[in-house]
């Protein structure tokens, strides 16, 4: 009984803190943002909240929170005021199952570093990534307006054509490792990782998750200079906040999914696990800032085609070479 | 005990917000109380030993299927305060809704009856996505193979009677 309870609570201990760690990474991840994109554009950013700026995301929650909850008239009421959460909500229940470091020794008990280590974890991330749809085509559907529901319309045919690709292309990763659990993935890749092994599949997935956080050069469902603010244009305060810090944890969420699919996970020398994945997290992070500061937005057509015909195709390719290699090497 | 008790209150959730799908009159509405039962359905899946057929449930009904039923409906443009569709309907649609539901209750009930104590009922085990995978794709791989055909037919038999009504040609016509 007292071992059902130590278990408990450690999944709740565990649980709180990668709940603190990703929300406030999120928070951080706005204001480095801003941040960096200010520098590639030869601007300073913001630096007037706290040393350095560092105070800001304190400052934007404030201002969102004491904001005017605002509903549209002829609104789905309902609806629009889930919508948000939803977004959010699927964004953090990823990481349940994202092992983000080596088993750890506490008092004689073996601790391993993920919330839950599903059999099927890889298939749960895929499956919540799948409903993290819902958020934004609810959201765009119930505020009733032009704008919102052609954001929300371009958003969802936009993710189901990326989600085919980042699915087939996490495939041979499957194969390679030999199991679905993310836990056994990291650890098939302890020698080389699977980024080097598999460099087409690493660039469909890095692709298709840039597409899937709907941010440059793919982020058409609110591209501002046509939709407004794409599906949450009629949104204020801090439901707005929601879909907003969502994205975000939305790019922790997908680059801990390639850290741990292609990158190796926590395994590197010197450092200890945790350290090595948070490090990964970040220059995936980087890497995504760094994109939205030097990339057009992509046409629709673009988009469209580039999705279909291109990565599909040579995802399905990806799959079907890497089992006859697999054969081949027995 | 306990996943006893979740089990009913999973079916329970299941069967309500199935019931509540058939019965919205909005589509965006209907639609949600679906994903809800598709969801409550892969608990179920799990709960009885199944994880891979549960994240399929998840992933390919609630995550792709009914993703483009909404994508179609968003595409009609109908506004959330418009409940434009089955405002015409008769007592008459509800028969085969009712058969059905009669059908399922004859035969719960029957099987109640007959093993009270559930002892008949396959003894719980525990599928691993590998085993699941074996099963379907080498024991039984041509019996899938022909329901997936039966899949095909029935695409092209939707296929061929929702076909467009021919027209006559019309004189000058631009068909």
């Amino acid at each position: 009984m007292t071992e059902q309870l130590i278990m408990l609570g450690l999944i709740l201990v565990k649980l709180l803190l990668v709940f603190g760690v990703i929300l406030s990474m999120a928070a951080y991840l706005v204001l480095a943002e801003r941040k960096i994109l200010a520098r590639m554009q030869l601007r300073y950013g913001p630096n007037r909240a706290g040393p350095g700026g560092m105070m800001q995301p304190m400052a934007d929650l404030i201002k969102l929170l004491t904001k005017e909850d605002f509903v549209p008239a002829q609104a789905d009421k309902w609806l629009f005021l889930l919508a948000p959460g939803l977004s959010a909500l699927t964004a953090l229940l990823t990481f349940a199952v994202i092992p983000f470091g080596p088993p750890l020794q506490i008092f004689g008990q073996t601790v391993p570093l993920v919330i839950c280590d599903l059999n099927i974890g890889l298939l749960y991330f895929l499956g919540l990534s799948s409903l993290a749809v819902y958020g934004m085509a609810l959201g765009g559907w119930a505020s009733n307006s032009k704008y919102s529901l052609l954001g929300a319309i371009r958003g969802l045919s936009q993710l189901i054509s990326y989600e085919l690709a980042m699915g087939l292309s996490v495939v041979p990763v499957v194969m390679m490792a030999r199991s679905f659990s993310l836990t056994e993935i990291v650890l098939a890749q302890q020698q080389i990782p699977f980024a080097l092994l598999n460099p087409p599949a690493f660039l469909i997935f890095l692709i298709s998750i840039v597409a899937e956080s709907k941010r440059i050069p793919f982020d058409l469902p609110e591209s501002e200079n046509e939709l407004v603010g794409g599906f949450h244009t009629e949104y204020s305060g801090m439901r707005f906040g929601l879909f907003f810090v969502g994205e975000y944890i939305n790019m922790v969420i997908l680059g801990s999914m390639l850290t741990v699919l292609f990158l190796g996970g926590w395994s590197g020398p010197w450092l200890p696990g945790v350290v090595w994945f948070i490090i990964k997290v970040l220059a995936i992070c980087f890497f995504f800032i760094w994109v939205r500061g030097s990339m057009p937005r992509l046409r629709y057509d673009q988009l469209m085609n580039f999705g279909w015909k291109v990565l599909l195709p040579l995802a399905l390719l990806n799959v079907l070479i890497t089992g006859a290699v697999l054969l081949w090497i027995g | 005990m306990t996943a006893t008790l979740l089990f009913y209150i999973l079916g329970a959730i299941a069967v309500i917000a199935t019931l509540l799908a058939i019965t919205r009159k909005n589509p965006v509405h209907a639609v949600i109380y679906l994903v809800n039962s598709f969801f409550a359905l892969a608990l179920l899946f799990y709960l009885l030993g199944a994880p891979l057929l549960a994240a399929w449930e998840l992933i390919i009904y609630a995550g792709a299927i009914m993703v483009l039923f909404l994508f179609i409906i968003m595409m009609l443009q109908l506004s959330p305060t418009s409940d434009t569709i089955g405002s015409g309907e008769t007592r008459r649609q509800w028969i085969p809704v009712m058969l059905l539901t009669l059908a399922l209750a004859t035969c719960t009930l029957l099987l109640t009856a007959l093993d009270p104590s559930g002892a008949e009922a396959v003894p719980r085990w525990y599928a691993s996505p590998r085993d699941f995978g074996y099963a379907l794709f080498k024991e039984y791989a041509l019996a899938i193979e022909i329901v997936s055909f039966q899949l095909l037919f029935a695409a092209v038999g939707a296929f061929y009677i929702g076909r467009p009504e021919r027209k006559k040609t019309e004189p000058g016509g631009a068909e």
